[in-house]
């Protein structure tokens, strides 16, 4: 007993992720904490979605079940959930069930490395980003099954459009990642693919790597912005599930739980790749201005924006209350979103005890660069026409990936270029 | 461009050959699909993505509006030309009314005809406006479908306003309106006029110069003038093939002759030129509303009428351009108070024939865009 106690709390304190610390117990906490917490973020992010999109498209968006609508996910959920199972007759069976848990596994096991702090994560790898990009790319397996194991046209359509697609471009995604990592190599401690290592290199370089030699930086995280768009499938190269093409493309056939298996995968692979290119360009975890606005007054004023945030947000829930109409009608509903917005002050006011503050404040930042990506997820849904198939094989073959070799080179030079000066200085002096 | 005489029967029955050379698929989109305006069935046979033909199967929206014509008389047979385009109920109306004005050698009063004009013109915009969110949305564009549902909607309130039903209106009769313009009628289709102005501008700010939006519609489902007239293809279809050819101006009917408008065409007949042939067809409109609105004049609303109809034994064609195409109505009298046999030419019926010959070759997602700017109703494709 007193070992187990000592093998718990010996983690306590460390400067390491628990899985690079070989704490198994930690490790395991960390992921039902990764687990949990994507969940909520997934279910906030389809509350979100309808209601950004709702007001972008001049409507109300879910406002019925709860004050204005936010228990519409759980309603979702629980509808899904109750839907009756259905496997149509002529699909392959085994593989028509396996297939939405292929997707689902390589969307969550991406977190392992996502680092949400610099002890913030489940485990430090040294390869994390290839890590990440490898198993990410394992999801169009899943897809390809799907639409070939429904044994129907529409989504044997969906799941060729999808392989073509997300194999193309992880072409151009893998070159913009590179010329990232080259940007690390010139730290002090060398180039690593570890995620963390990538965010300490941009804390030791002073300067995120979106605006690294400007505009190369800017060029890459373009490249990746758009190729993560398309790796996602998500608008405007929705391909794969073009309602208006194929009625749903490659899950056309799937239902209740299973269907909601990929639309819990889709969700959190946007924001895998969405944690890949925060960590890449825009500093990962780091707040604003570490290093010209650093010094404990800094400090101290920034790490308040989290529970300013909450507050402000549980300041919005009673204005809204105030708005409530004054019918005994709406007494629930306005009870409901006084008593939403006292949780989120509540949470507000436990964010500013300086324990809290000082652990929170890395997770707070990285959340909120990614959901920064998530609100461009959903401005481009409500903005832009969809691609055609080949018209989007040529955005990633014609454009992307020579744009991408091109930075790949322009960037090794200008890195290396006091090197390369001295060198050539060297030869002509020979 | 295949020429349409030449192009084959898709021969469908021929299954996917051996297993190696299975290239071909044969897929069915609808009837019940979401992006073929309805229950249009299409038959694709694709090659990959590319459709080698494709075949319309239609029908299933079929009420036999023209047989009940048959069953009726000529007053009660007004409201059923309602459902066939029942996004343009008004414009099915006032063809309807015209032509049996025509049989009955009567003419609509002037004021009556001047709001006829302005019904029909709102409607015409209202139309386009639907077809122009479907259209985005077939694209893959969502938000434009609520900008111009918000919009229609004073149109479809000022219907309402006038006779009490928004879609479907019945809002004229045989030799006039029955309802008098109600009051601040004008005032009314004036506001209407300035606020849509700005908001067609901001259709066309999400839309005509947008990247995606341009590629997806330059140079998909091209068709000429020749074959358009050769499939007997009307409307802003063939106008942006660059035929000139609006029966306002060509037959003006109802009193179009008074009105100063202009006739967009366009050069290459694709789909980005059928959109921008609409959206400055929604403009000349505005245009034409305008004018009556500030002409209207005083007077009765009625001709004189029988009240039991009995046109003269003969028959009688009569078209007008309604917001898809030419809508035509023949009808033949035998002397009674019923007609004998009423044959409508409906503009979505006949553009739909253009289709295959606007499909062949390219993707599936063209088919979308193809069948989205053709605009048809298949109310009126079926009756």
């Amino acid at each position: 007993m007193h070992d187990l106690v000592q093998y718990i709390t010996s983690y306590l304190g460390s400067d390491q992720t628990p899985g690079a610390a070989g704490n198994i117990f930690w490790a395991v906490v960390y992921v039902l904490l990764v687990f949990v917490g994507l969940s909520i973020a997934v279910i906030c992010m389809n509350w979100l979605e309808r209601k950004i999109l709702a007001h972008m498209q001049v409507r109300l968006g879910p406002m019925r079940v709860g004050p204005h609508g936010l228990l519409q996910p759980i309603a979702d959920a629980l509808k899904l959930l109750l839907k009756e199972d259905i496997i149509p007759e002529g699909a392959d069976k085994v593989v028509f069930w396996i297939a939405p848990f292929i997707v689902v596994l390589a969307a969550f096991t991406v977190f392992v490395v996502v680092p949400f702090g610099p002890t913030h994560a489940i485990t430090d790898m040294n390869i994390g980003v290839l890590f990440m990009l490898g198993v990410s790319s394992l999801a169009v397996l899943g897809i390809v099954t799907a639409g070939w194991a429904s044994n129907s046209h529409y989504p044997l359509i969906g799941a060729l459009r999808s392989s073509a697609q997300m194999v193309s471009y992880e072409v151009a995604m893998g070159l913009a990642v590179v010329s990232a990592i080259m940007m690390t190599s010139l730290s002090e401690q060398g180039g690593t693919l570890s995620m963390i290592g990538i965010v300490k290199a941009q804390q030791e370089q002073g300067i995120w790597f979106l605006f690294k030699f400007f505009p190369l930086g800017i060029i890459a995280f373009g490249i990746f912005a758009i190729a993560m768009v398309a790796e996602t499938n998500r608008a405007p190269f929705d391909l794969p599930e073009a309602e208006s093409e194929l009625t749903a493309g490659f899950h056309t056939e799937y239902s209740g739980f299973r269907w909601s298996l990929f639309f819990l995968a889709e969700y959190s692979a946007m924001i895998a790749v969405s944690s890949i290119a925060v960590t890449l360009w825009i500093g990962g975890w780091l707040r604003p201005f570490p290093n010209l606005l650093s010094g404990a007054t800094w400090d101290l004023a920034f790490s308040l924006v989290p529970g300013l945030t909450f507050l402000f947000l549980a300041g919005m829930c009673f204005y809204n209350t105030v708005r409530m109409p004054k019918h005994p009608l709406f007494r629930i509903q306005t009870i409901g979103l006084a008593g939403f917005g006292l949780v989120l002050a509540l949470i507000g006011l436990v964010l500013f005890i300086p324990a809290v503050r000082v652990r929170v404040n890395d997770i707070f930042w990285f959340s909120a660069k990614v959901a920064g990506f998530m609100y461009l997820y959903i401005w481009y849904r409500g903005t832009f026409p969809r691609y055609r198939f080949d018209q989007l094989m040529k955005v990633g073959w014609k454009v992307l990936l020579p744009i991408g070799f091109s930075l790949l080179i322009v960037t090794a030079v200008v890195g290396m270029r006091t090197e390369l000066w001295a060198q050539m200085q060297e030869v002509l002096h020979r | 461009m295949t020429d349409p005489k030449t192009i084959s029967p898709l021969d469908l029955d021929t299954p996917d050959q051996t297993f190696l050379d299975a290239n071909e698929l044969v897929i069915n989109m609808g009837p019940q699909h979401p992006a073929t305006h309805g229950v249009l069935r299409v038959i694709l046979r694709l090659d990959g993505e590319k459709v080698l033909g494709l075949e319309c199967v239609i029908g299933y929206l079929h009420r036999g509006v023209e047989k009940i014509a048959e069953n009726r008389t000529y007053t009660m047979f007004n409201p059923y030309v309602d459902r066939m385009d029942y996004v343009a109920a008004v414009s099915n109306g006032l063809g309807y009314c015209e032509a049996v004005e025509k049989l009955l050698s009567v003419e609509a009063p002037p004021r009556a005809q001047y709001i006829r004009v302005i019904l029909t013109e709102l409607n015409r915009i209202a139309s386009h406006q639907l077809w122009l969110g479907t259209h985005a949305l077939d694209i893959g564009a969502i938000t434009p479908l609520f900008y111009t549902f918000r919009d229609r909607e004073e149109i479809l309130k000022i219907f309402e306003k006038y006779c009490g039903a928004r879609l479907t209106t019945h809002a004229f009769r045989i030799g006039g309106l029955q309802y008098e313009a109600y009051d601040g009628f004008e005032k009314d289709v004036k506001n209407f006029v300035s606020f849509v102005k700005p908001k067609i501008d901001e259709y066309e700010e999400l839309l005509t110069t947008n990247r995606i939006w341009l590629e997806r519609t330059k140079g998909v489902g091209v068709i000429s003038g020749k074959d358009c007239i050769a499939l007997g293809v009307t409307g802003p279809v063939l106008r942006a093939s660059g035929v000139k050819w609006d029966l306002r101006k060509a037959q003006p009917y109802a009193n179009y002759k008074n009105f100063d408008f202009e006739i967009p065409t366009g050069e290459n007949g694709d789909t980005y030129d059928r959109y921008l042939v609409r959206m400055v067809e929604m403009r000349q409109s505005l245009r034409i509303i305008e004018q009556a609105v500030e002409g209207i004049p005083e007077g009765p609303i009625m001709a004189k009428v029988p009240k039991v109809m009995k046109p003269p034994v003969g028959e009688i064609y009569h078209s007008i351009e309604a917001p898809k195409g030419e809508l035509g109505y023949f009808i033949v009298s035998d002397g009674s108070t019923q007609p004998y046999r009423i044959r409508v030419r409906p503009p979505s019926f006949v553009n739909l024939q253009a289709l295959d010959v606007m499909c062949r070759g390219q993707l599936v997602a063209d088919v979308i865009a193809v069948i989205g700017t053709l605009d048809i109703v298949l109310g009126e494709v079926d009756r």
